[in-house]
This record gives structure tokens, sequence and C-alpha cells, in this order.
């Protein structure tokens, strides 16, 4: 079995599962003020800082969620209607148009209800946003910028956007950049403080923690309307009761990613690179997807478009022979559709349509690259004969 | 063909959500072959914001299909003939009432889509059959070629809308259904039995992209409102329509005409006529017809020379009469026994020597027994 969707999901950490169960025995809820409740509390805090030490932000700009999608609504929907607030004018979204959906929807929802204007910042080739786009954006009329949103690391090309330049841009005319670094936690160098961002997002499980908790890291001076409203546990801009053992184990994934960072990019970075290079071998037109420089792109990812092939094809060859990997994008129903991140780097439809994601983690071993290198060259001449429907 | 069905095969089994390709799918793999499951989304109705996604509309289907395939144990995949079935069975659909015509779409999905397009991707990716949920039975002869039969319970024997298929599509068809008596109810209970949440789900009758039912209300949006005259065999007006293509022949209800017939006996639809955009309407016994031609025959098998003795199925869900047929230059010619009513050009006429069907052919015209039309 060789399993190549760690950008899906990636499995969890022996000693961040460890920590799960631990709490799961433990009773209390972390807003009681006996002492269950200041012992879950304290777990919680602990939690928080290490969090907040591995993401080189302040413990009190660390916001728990239930995940990378309501972090993102949370700042998307948050900050604009807070922004809003102080100043009706400013009705203006800038988004990335290679957004994951939790954000591409949540910008297309303020249009449709909000009376948001949303404008999609042209990409590269790449899918890569470029600093000048945004601030040419942005000073076209300043006053009227909610916020802007523009992704770490997409999830399907892998492609790096320059987080720093793009918060510079944003940050001349004080409008807050948002950024989803769901991928990028584990993979890039991330440091909240230093990446001039307003608000990022990061995931539990796909560092190799639980699945349901994530954070938003949000700067002091921004008060988000909150999305769920409630007991206002979490700064008072994100309400229920805190999920404990999540919470303490994200928290050991999140120290574990960031200590090992480095490496993981190196030795990931090296079994990525001779994946690369095995399906070349194997089906030399082939086209790799994102940034060719393995300095722009995730380590852990390795995108393809096979022409004349119908990702559903391979995906279902592949699996067959326990090879796990992705189209890149899905519907609800199932049904792979042309990924919009391909579509907006320009890519032709009909070729956007023959795609698969291989992104490597933590467990991935050499075996699973030959298992790809063996497999993939039938499997696209299978796939070829059987065409686009 | 060295094929049998003995030997495990690797299948893909057409999963629609409904219980009767759920059972198939798992008898197949019972009977030890290696099943793979597929639903197909055929609807292409964006209903939401993902760039070039066409919306859910069979998300439940695919969900109940998808709850199959885990019980069962196989993989599952959805697959996207949207734009495929548009093209060949929507659009012909259409074009078929446009011409005042009668098409079966279920007919010509088996044709075109699931052992067409489905079957030849199947067989290209490495699949030696497509299974599916329909009630017929495949014989395989001595010399390995294939003949195709009514299914064992002649009350859900499903072989008409399978007439269209051809030997090489019968080489790759497996039916898992026919080859037992079965009755709904059975195939509901064996379903349960096997923990299939689909036991209970209620048949679908209605044609699958037309969810509401409306047939009228589609083609309307499709084709316009277009008045134009009702009138009896004489030629004088009784009403008027908002479309011809809105009837079939030997339709009795929901003409709207006023005035009843002299006799007071219900009238019927015996003719519709596109290029005048008139549709005539007389009684029952106008109806009846003693022949046909139909066009773009399919012969399971070789195709007969010179007239032969057959009986005739005319619509899905039809009784059987008797006739006598023969292929002229390509012209189907088909003599009835005893005049038959409800032939409408469009619909297939399926002939069966017993339970065998000989072939296919689609109505082109009618022989009436009275020449008032």
């Amino acid at each position: 079995m060789a399993y190549l969707d760690h950008a899906a999901t990636t499995p969890m950490l022996p000693e961040a599962a460890a920590a799960l169960t631990a709490q799961l025995a433990v009773t209390g809820n972390a807003s009681s003020l006996h002492a269950a409740g200041r012992r879950a509390r304290r777990t919680v805090e602990e939690a928080r800082e290490t969090l907040a030490e591995a993401l080189g932000a302040r413990p009190s700009e660390v916001v728990f969620t239930s995940g990378g999608t309501e972090a993102d609504n949370l700042a998307v929907k948050g900050l604009y209607w807070s922004r809003r607030d102080a100043d009706p004018a400013r009705t203006r979204v800038l988004a990335s148009p290679v957004e994951h959906h939790a954000v591409l929807d949540a910008v297309h929802w303020l249009s449709e209800h909000e009376g948001a204007t949303v404008e999609y910042l042209p990409v590269d080739s790449h899918g890569r946003v470029h600093a000048d786009a945004l601030r040419e954006a942005i000073a076209r009329d300043p006053d009227d910028v909610a916020l802007a949103t523009v992704m770490w690391a997409n999830n399907e090309i892998g492609t790096l956007m320059p987080v720093r330049a793009l918060a510079d841009a944003a940050a001349e005319f004080g409008v807050p950049l948002h950024a989803d670094a769901v991928q990028a936690f584990g993979q890039v160098p991330l440091s909240f403080e230093e990446s001039g961002l307003a608000a990022a997002t990061v995931s539990g499980h796909k560092i190799g923690g639980p699945y349901g908790i994530g954070a938003l890291l949000l700067r002091r001076e921004h008060t988000p309307v909150p999305v769920l409203h409630g007991g206002g546990q979490e700064r008072h801009v994100r309400s229920g009761t805190l999920d404990v053992p999540a919470v303490a184990a994200f928290a050991v994934a999140g120290q574990h990613a960031a200590a090992h960072q480095q490496l993981f990019a190196q030795r990931v970075g090296g079994l990525r690179d001779e994946l690369v290079e095995a399906v070349r071998a194997a089906v030399p037109d082939a086209i790799l997807g994102g940034d060719p420089d393995p300095a722009g792109r995730l380590p852990a990812n390795a995108h393809f478009t096979f022409p004349g092939c119908e990702g559903d094809s391979l995906l279902l060859l592949l699996d067959a022979q326990g090879i796990e990997c992705s189209t890149g994008s899905a519907c609800t129903a199932g049904v792979a559709q042309p990924s919009h991140v391909l579509l907006a780097t320009g890519l032709d439809p009909d070729l956007a349509r023959g795609t698969l994601r291989f992104s490597l983690g933590h467990t991935s071993t050499p075996a699973d690259v030959e298992a790809v290198a063996k497999a993939i060259g039938p499997a696209v001449e299978r796939a070829r004969a059987a065409g686009l429907s | 063909m060295t094929d049998t069905p003995q030997r495990p095969l690797r299948v893909l089994a057409a999963m629609s959500g409904g219980v009767d390709s759920a059972v198939a799918a798992a008898r197949a793999a019972e009977a030890g072959h290696e099943v793979t499951g597929v639903h197909l989304a055929l609807s292409a109705n964006p209903q939401s914001f993902r760039t070039g996604a066409r919306g859910c509309c069979t998300v439940e289907d695919s969900r109940d299909a998808r709850r199959a395939a885990d019980v069962i144990g196989i993989p599952f995949y959805v697959w996207d003939l949207a734009d495929r079935f548009k093209e060949d069975v929507v659009d012909d659909f259409v074009a078929e009432y446009e011409a005042g015509r009668t098409p079966n779409p279920c007919l010509r999905c088996n044709e075109k889509i699931k052992f067409a397009a489905l079957l030849d991707k199947a067989l290209a990716l490495g699949f030696d059959a497509v299974c599916t949920g329909h009630y017929a039975k495949v014989i395989v002869r001595e010399d390995g070629s294939r003949e195709l039969h009514r299914a064992s319970d002649m009350a859900k024997d499903q072989s008409y809308v399978l007439g269209v298929l051809d030997d090489r599509q019968l080489a790759h068809a497996l039916f898992p259904l026919g080859d037992t008596v079965t009755t709904k109810e059975e195939i509901r209970a064996e379903a349960a039995r096997r923990g299939l949440a689909v036991a209970r789900k209620p048949d679908s009758h209605d044609i699958c992209f037309i969810a509401d039912g409306d047939t009228q209300g589609f083609l309307a949006k499709r084709l316009g409102k277009a008045e134009g005259d009702i009138v009896d065999e004489s030629g004088a007006k009784l009403g008027t329509h908002e479309g011809a293509y809105g009837f079939t022949i030997g339709q009795r209800k929901g003409l709207r005409i006023g005035t009843p017939a002299a006799d007071g006996k219900p009238r019927y639809v015996l003719d519709i006529s596109p290029v005048n955009n008139t549709v005539t309407v007389g009684p029952a016994a106008a109806l009846d017809v003693t022949g046909l031609t139909a066009i773009r025959p399919r012969w399971c098998g070789t195709a007969p020379s010179g007239p032969g003795a057959y009986t005739a199925q005319l619509r899905a869900h039809g009784d059987e009469t008797p006739v006598t047929a023969e292929l002229i230059d390509g012209t189907l010619h088909v003599a009835f026994a005893e005049p038959a009513r409800g032939v409408a050009p469009g619909q297939a006429v399926v002939l069966y020597d017993g339970t065998r069907v000989v072939g296919s052919a689609t109505i082109a015209s009618t022989v009436r027994a009275t020449s008032a039309v």
C-alpha cells in the first residue's frame, strides 16, 4: 500500500494519539471554575503556548477552531464584517483565484449575501500571486478594501506564495491580509510574527494531529465578528466548549511539525524529487503542475497533468494497485471536475481533466516512490486508451 | 470471446443508487467476480459555485450507491458522463418529440451510454464486463456466442430496453438479476438480507433526467410553446394545443377538447404532424395498426434473411403480438397477425423468437387498418 494523499490527511503521530487518548480519560470543562475545570484550562493554555511557540505567534494570538474550514470562515467573514462595521465603504474583498473552497466559497457567499465585491487577483502560470498585483489592486481604491486573502501554499499544485511581500503590500494601505497556511505548516518555515499577516489558518489533521481541530492565528488588534455565537470561549470571537483532548494532541503535533520542518523538507523533498523524476521517465509528456523550482513549492507536493487521460481513470487504476492519490479536486457527489486552480493558471480545460496529485508525508518511504514508478506508465497507457469520455 | 460467466471476471457494476443494481452488484461479487462499482453522474445542473461544477442533483443516489458498495465491500467511484448523456440521450429525446415521434430514452441510454460509452471505457481500463440491474438473461451458446432472453419473471422482464444491444455488447454484459425467478419483493428481501439500505428505497418510474416527472413542462421549456390545431379525422378543428410535441399516439388524457365525440366515445391521438403542427384525434378503432416499417435495425446475432414469424413487443411493458417480419434494403417491414394499438413512431419494435431477442429497430411509420388518416 502506497499512501500518497497526505495533503488530504496524514497519519496521526503516535505521540499525538497518546496525548489525545490520555486526555479523553480526564474530565473537565476548561471554562469551569473548580479544580477539574482549572486542570482542563491548564492543559488548553499549555497547548496554546506550545502552538504559539511552534508558529512564531503569541499565545493570545491563537484562537482554536473546529478546523481549517472554520478558521478560514472566521477570518474571511469575520474580518469583512468588522472592517465594514468600522467603515461602510469597505466592501471590496481581494482573493486569489486558487484558494481552497473554504475561502473561495466564503468570499463568494459574502458577494451573494453581504454586498461584497470580490476581486480575484491575477496569478502567473504557477498559480502565484505577486505583490505588485496585490498592491495595484488595493491602490485602485485603498479605502474600500475590507480584506485580502491569499493562501500560504496551494493545496493542489503546491505553489508557495510570497507571503511576506504580500503582507507588506497590504500593510502599506492598512489592509489586513489573511493566509490559509494549512498546507504550509510543517513543510516550510512558518513564523506568524515575521509573516506580517493579520490572520493565518492552520489545521490539526494535516500535520499528524487529530481531525476536528484547527486554529486561526489572529493579531491582537483584529476582532472579527464571530461566525459562531455563544459562550465566547476564545477571545469572544469564537464560541464553543473547547475540545481539550484535541487541543492537547494538536499542540503535540504542532510542536513536532515545527521541530522537524527542516528534516521533513529535506527527506520528503528528496523523495518527492525522485517521484517527479520517475514519473517523467515513465511518461515523458507528463506536465509538472506548479513551480518547477523546488524552492517555490511545497516539498511534499508533486502534481501532474497527463495529456489524453481522465484523472478518474488513473485514480481507479492506481487505487486497484494500492496506490492512493488524488485527482486534486472533488465535488460532494464524488465527481472529479477540472480544477479551478489549474484553470486559473491558464491550463486548457481538457488537459485539466487528466491530473493527479501525489502528496507525500512523514510516513512516506522509497518503496512508495518505487510503486508509483512501476505503475504509472502502464496506468497512463490504459487511461489514454480509455480516453476522455 | 472465450470467457464464460463461471470464470472470475473483472466486472464494472453500474450502480444507480437503486435496489436492483445494488443486488446485481452484490450477486456478481458473491459469484466470485472482481467487482468495482461506479455511479454515473448524468445530470448537468449547475447548482453550486464550484467552478465548472455540475451541481449535485444526484448526490442522494450517488450516496445510496456508495453505501451499497461499502456494504458489498467493493471499490466505488463516480464517473461523469453528463456530456455524453446530454448529447446522446437528452438532446435526442427532445429532437424526437419535436419531430412528432415518441422516443424511449432508457433504450437509448443502454445503447449509447451503458453499453457503449461506459462499456468502452471499462474495457479499455481492463474490465471484462459491465454489470447492471436489468431483468434479462444472457445465454451462452456452445460456440461462445450470446443470446439475450427475457427474464425468468415475465412481469419484471426488461429485455425490451436491451433489444438494441448487439453481439459484442452482449458478450460483455452481465445481468445477475435475470437468471432467477425473482419478484421485486424477493429482490427487496434479498437486499435487506444483504444489509443494503436501499432495500426500502422506492422504485424510480420516471425518466431519470426529468426529476419532477413533468415531461410536457420539460419539453415546453426546450421547444417553446407552439399553438396549433387539434382536428378530427375529417380535418374539422376541435380545439387547440400548445405544441404538437406534447402528444403521443394512442394518448387519451389531456386532450382538453370541449365537445364530446358524436358517438360519445373517448377520442385518442391518431396522428401528430410536426410539419403543420396539427394533432389528429379519433376513435379507438382508428388506432388499429396492421403493420409497420422500422429503421436502424440491430440484431442479436446474424440478421435473418427472408420473411420470418416472430412475436413483437412495441413498447416498454407492452404485450407480445404475433408478426411476420422481413428485412428489405435495411428497412424492417412488420405485418401483424391481429391489428395492434398504441404503436408510435420513435418507439422500438423488438422481435422475439420465444423468449429469445432476435433484434430491434426504431418504428418509422405504421400501416393503419382504416385509411381515414
